[in-house]
């Protein structure tokens, strides 16, 4: 263990670094800002790798614990911490940062410095959403962590992107705002306290417990986004730029899942427990419903939009089935969607780039011209529906796995995804890449160059690498899942 | 490690390399690098695989884990080897096969831009079956089942400028996902009764499971798990209904139809159900529907083999049909007398497939049988070994085909499980109908009068193995392939012939030397289980009296008659009596329309499945989400708050970020200084 604060780096080094950035001001400086940017994201990422190798797997407490008072009167406090839920999304979130910022380096050529600024801030949000264990804390980094991510669609987006920004903002916004009232009721509970830990011990009733949960639901289901508050997504991701996209994706998705894990399973576990068969239905309509969407769609963002959410499905109802293959396969799913998604929406954007067109009817042919990028693209999409030895299989497979343990029935509906995420992404997959050239403006497609090709690797890596070997991930994971699991079980009635 | 683990891992990982290289360094170690990388791979794993053959025979089986891929639930995920008989045959046969292909892909190929990335592909699927066949767990297996799935799709869109190749791939890799669902849930029902995914676990509490009831359901459990696991297998070796993938399947390469669309991939399933015998052997009612399913696919996927007039179809069908075969033997507990068809098939199909590639190159790749004729004359060595491949099919005594399937009949007249009356009708007269159409493609193809050449092909049939560079002549319209009036066919080179001289050895003797052996001998002792209420080959090992006097036995037989009697019904149609066919075909136009339309499945997947998916999904969208839930609750919701703001827009700068930033801020700065303050 070490005495220095890593995980005020992890959030401040990004936070700071993005102020830093913004400072260089005009585009007449582009070049800096970008070398700037990617240096403090490489920066971040880095000094997030001792959490994982400094991390003791055997113990389900919080580690890298820092605590200073903040608002005494209040009891306000300054409080960071990860355990095995949480660590490995600090991490994730750390180094996605730094594919956004290659994602965006020739791609915007306007308020560069700001681009690149909301993006570091946003991380260094997150990574405090991730870490926060006094709820105040949390909230403020939930609340914050809107706001880069509404400019960026709002100013870097497509031709629709006040609607879909507002529709973003509104959404999330209404959502928090019942949460902060359950913070409120939890305060005055537990006689003055906003540790979220304090609140894990806290008995409560069966009614305010059931009333918490269903503030919690609504904060965290539209942030998942859970069915049917997601219609925001799918606009969100549209009109977002490609590096909004992947965030979004990637880590805006995760907050919404960890919330439940880090708030509603263990704070009020007798709601959880009573009200699981509803969020396993929510989930499966999920998985089913959004998955025929997803195939109809014409568009290719919102076509990966609705995957994510048919994906997210499967966590919430991992988290659900109160079994450890069940949470443990959720957090992989949430961390191997990171890396999936993450991809889809970065090849997505490598095709809108050239072409300045998402619809896939506008393509046809790619792999005559572009057959590297057919090649990532194939992988990518292969991971998306789940293939073994890619990571898109791990999560899943635990999923099913957990839940044919909870009820057959459950796995049934839930391993259609076999066939339904196969179905939409090979279908588009097919349309998109494979046939002759369909038209002039695809003949003249130029391949990925070489900034392109790095991070594709990267993220192609990391895909095989977690397919072919999630040990290392999992293992983090145990003694917290064992303890959240050994928690919920006992009733606080 | 062992020098012989150092050799278990060399078999898939040889393979890999060569795959790896040629995928992505095609470009550097060019054309020959990449064969010569992927053929030295593959010929590493057989060598490899013949040592441990021999080691397995002296009784040396290894049962352990490669490395721990996760641990979660309490449920250890391996990956790891079983080398055991069943597994040491099917890694033989793999890549004997395969490597077969390798050296025929030189010639086959040798036109196409991409030669590396063909290679690559089947190296890599040679690493995923044997990844399959070795495995000793679910995992493992799953990943192979679907990686070999991966690759087939890979491969039948190899040409991935056909709309046809590209709509045949992707319904190949949905059908097979359909199939691995099913798969899937069996898996997932075995860890959640028995905490383990390892074989070995999961036999040993099979006792249990027999005994247990499904949660929910009361259902026997073993039936639930059995049915689900011969879903996913069902899917992989193409039984009915989901068979529809494979005859399209035929859009790929002809080496790849030969490797992994006849002798390897689709035998997965067979192979599956025979490692899991101890499991299948508890539940009588799992066994029946497999016996059924088989039974079904045997007969009924034959008749379709008839009215096709690609050769490389009639080979498919026939493959259907074998296959069928082979789980009529799972389902009547000879488990040992399927895998042998599955060995003994692999060859001779492997080697017709091949055959009919040599013809489709000889044609120039023209694969219909109505442009044929005479092709003996042209292709001797083709057709020799294609006559033998024939007879190795239809079972006639003495060749290979004719031990596997004859005891499978014999297995299936002695057993009593219920169907075993229906699959026995199915199975004989499926005798007659194999040597039938097996027959008619042999005279098409090489006897009778000469038909290629002519200007005016019949061009309902669809396209041949174009190759990758054919879009250049496309433009021109009315291009097609063929020969050109005048033109002769030619033997294929060595690299081709070869292949199908090595493949033809084992396709006539392989069944004479070892049914001895694998039938009735200790081969699968202890790893291929028959419970005592079954039959199996037991009354057929009473009666057997080595391979010489089965073969003059089955000379008595009513399967022998059944076969003399298709190649002389084909002969008297297509030699003597062409017009009889076309007469018949007029006369029963419903029958032969249902047939000519593969009995309506692909119509009915195309309407039902395909397009109610997409209807559903359309109005899931439309409704639900556009209609209700955007248009009734969110933006209704929002007109009414912006109806409401109206009345107060004055005081508003629109900027909702704006808001919402000071907002949160002016809220922490005045709670931080207030509270503080007291």
């Amino acid at each position: 263990m070490t005495d220095i604060p890593l995980l005020s780096l992890a959030i401040w080094i990004p936070i700071i670094g993005g102020l830093l950035v913004l400072a260089t001001g005009s585009d007449r400086n582009a070049p800096l800002a970008r070398m700037l940017a990617f240096a403090v994201a490489v920066a971040g990422f880095v000094v997030t790798i001792p959490l994982y190798t400094g991390f003791d797997a055997t113990t389900s407490a919080m580690q890298f614990v820092e605590m200073t008072s903040w608002v005494p009167r209040f009891n306000i406090n300054y409080h960071l911490g990860v355990d095995g839920l949480s660590v490995l999304f600090v991490i994730l979130n750390a180094f996605i940062t730094i594919l956004v910022v290659m994602a965006g380096w020739q791609v915007i050529q306007d308020k560069v410095a700001q681009y690149m600024a909301a993006f570091l801030i946003m991380s260094g949000l997150m990574n405090g959403i991730f870490s926060a264990l006094d709820g105040v804390l949390f909230y403020v980094f939930f609340e914050a962590s809107l706001i880069p991510l509404y400019l960026v669609i709002g100013i870097w987006g497509g031709a629709n992107r006040v609607y879909a920004a507002i529709k973003f903002f509104l959404y999330t916004l209404l959502g928090s705002l019942l949460m902060l009232i359950a913070l409120l009721y939890l305060f005055m509970q537990s006689g003055g306290s906003f540790s979220i830990l304090d609140w894990h011990q806290l008995p409560l009733p069966i009614e305010p417990q059931i009333l918490i949960f269903l503030a919690f639901l609504v904060a965290f289901g539209v942030k998942v986004p859970m069915w049917p508050v997601h219609t925001w997504l799918p606009d969100a991701h549209v009109e977002a730029p490609t590096g909004g996209s992947v965030v979004l994706a990637a880590i805006g998705l995760k907050l919404g899942a960890y919330g439940f894990l880090r708030f509603s399973l263990p704070i009020v576990p007798d709601a959880a427990q009573q009200l699981a068969p509803l969020m396993i239905t929510l989930s499966l309509i999920a998985v089913v419903y959004i998955g025929f969407v997803a195939l109809v769609q014409a568009d290719m963002k919102k076509l990966v939009a609705y995957s994510s959410i048919s994906h997210m499905g499967f966590v919430t109802l991992g988290f659900f089935i109160f079994n450890p293959l069940g949470v443990e396969g959720a957090l992989v799913q949430m961390i191997s969607h990171g890396f999936v998604s993450g991809a889809m929406f970065l090849c997505i954007g490598v095709l809108y780039d050239r072409m300045h067109s998402r619809q896939i009817a506008d393509y046809g042919g790619v792999v005559n011209t572009m057959p590297k990028f057919a090649a990532f693209f194939m992988l990518f999409a292969m991971a998306n529906s789940g293939l073994p030895a890619t990571s898109g299989f791990v999560g899943e497979f635990m999923v099913v796995l957990g839940a044919v343990q909870f009820n057959f029935w459950i796995g049934f509906v839930a391993a259609t995804t076999l066939i339904l995420g196969a179905a939409y992404s090979l279908w588009m997959y097919k349309r998109v890449v494979f046939g002759k050239v369909a038209n002039k403006h695809v003949a003249e497609l130029e391949d990925i160059n070489g900034r392109e090709f790095a991070f594709l690797a990267i993220l192609a890596f990391c895909v095989l690498a977690m397919g072919l070997y999630p040990f290392p991930f999992t293992e983090v994971m145990h003694a917290s899942v064992n303890e959240l699991l050994r928690h919920v079980a006992v009733s606080k009635l | 490690m062992t020098d012989m683990q150092t050799l278990y891992l060399l078999v898939p990982l040889a393979p890999l390399a060569g795959a790896i290289l040629a995928g992505l360094f095609g470009k550097q170690i060019g054309r020959a690098g990449s064969h010569i990388v992927t053929i030295l791979g593959v010929a590493v794993a057989f060598v490899a695989s013949v040592v441990i053959y021999q080691d397995v025979g002296a009784g040396n089986t290894f049962n352990g884990t490669v490395y721990t891929w996760m641990v979660s639930g309490g449920i250890s995920f391996e990956v790891g080897f079983l080398i055991d008989s069943l597994t040491v045959m099917m890694m033989l046969v793999v890549t004997f096969v395969s490597l077969m292909v390798h050296i025929y892909t030189i010639g086959y190929m040798s036109e196409d831009p991409g030669y590396q990335r063909f290679f690559s592909y089947i190296s890599l699927f040679t690493f995923s079956m044997l990844m399959l066949v070795m495995s000793n767990n679910f995992l493992q297996l799953f990943f192979g089942w679907e990686a070999v799935g991966l690759v087939s799709y890979l491969l039948i869109g190899f040409w991935y400028e056909r709309p046809t190749a590209i709509y045949a791939n992707m319904k190949a890799f949905l059908v097979n996902r359909v199939g691995d669902f099913g798969f899937l849930l069996g898996i997932g029902l075995i860890a959640a009764y028995t905490g383990s995914l390892n074989y070995a676990e999961v036999f040993a509490q099979a006792d249990q499971l027999a005994a247990t009831e499904m949660a929910g359901t009361g259902w026997p459990l073993i039936t639930a798990i059995c049915i689900c696991l011969f879903i996913g297998a069902m899917g992989k070796s193409a039984q009915v209904p989901l068979h529809v993938w494979l005859p399209d399947s035929m859009e790929g390469p002809t080496p790849i139809s030969a490797l992994i669309h006849a002798a390897t991939m689709v035998t997965a399933g067979i192979f599956m159900v025979a490692r899991m015998s101890p499991l299948f052997e508890l539940s009588d009612g799992a066994l029946s529907f497999v016996l059924v399913i088989g039974a079904t696919t045997a007969l009924f996927m034959g008749f379709l083999g008839i009215v096709q007039n690609d050769i490389k179809r009639v080979v498919a069908y026939s493959t259907l049909s074998q296959l069928g075969y082979m789980t009529v033997a799972l389902g009547v507990s000879a488990y040992s007398a399927a895998v042998f068809h599955l060995m003994t098939h692999a060859f001779f199909k492997a080697l017709l497939f091949l055959g009919a590639g040599s013809v489709i190159i000889g044609m120039h790749h023209d694969q219909d049988m109505r442009n044929m004729g005479g092709l003996r004359k042209y292709m001797p060595i083709t057709w020799i070994t294609s006559l033998l491949g024939s007879l190795a099919l239809i079972g006639f005594p003495l060749f290979s085909g004719f031990y596997s399937k004859d005891s499978i009949i014999e297995a299936v007249h002695a057993s009593t499980i219920p169907g075993a009356g229906y699959a026995l009708f199915c199975v004989l007269l499926g005798v007659f109908v194999t040597a039938f159409y097996s027959f008619r493609m042999y005279f098409l193809v090489f006897h009778g009068e000469e038909r290629f050449g002519k200007a005016h092909h019949a061009h309902d049939a669809h396209h041949g193995d174009a190759h990758g560079d054919d879009h250049a002549h496309d433009d021109h319209g009315d291009h097609h392939h063929g020969l050109a009036p005048g033109q002769k066919p030619h033997e294929s080179p060595w690299v081709v012939t070869l292949p199908l001289v090595l493949l033809a050895i084992p396709s006539v003797l392989i069944g004479f030397f070892t049914i001895e052996p694998m039938l009735f001998g200790e081969w699968f002792k202890g790893v291929i289980f028959v419970g005592d209420n079954h039959v199996g080959l037991k009354e057929l090992e009473a009666s057997f009296h080595g391979p010489v006097a089965m073969a003059i036995h089955g000379l008595q037989t009513a399967p022998f008659w059944l076969a003399i009697g298709g190649v002389a019904l084909s002969w008297f149609f297509y030699m003597k009596r062409p017009d009889i066919p076309a007469a018949i075909q007029r006369t029963f136009k419903p029958i032969h329309s249902l047939l000519e339309n593969k009995y309506f499945f692909d119509r009915f997947n195309e309407i039902f499945f395909a397009g109610g998916a997409r209807a559903l999904g359309k109005g899931l969208w439309k409704a639900g989400d556009q209609g209700l839930i955007d248009g009734v609750a969110v933006n209704g919701s929002a007109r009414l708050v912006g109806w409401i703001a109206q009345m107060s827009r004055l005081f508003q700068t629109g900027h909702l970020y704006q808001y919402a930033f000071m907002m949160i801020i002016g809220v922490f700065i005045l709670l931080t200084y207030w509270i503080n303050r007291g």
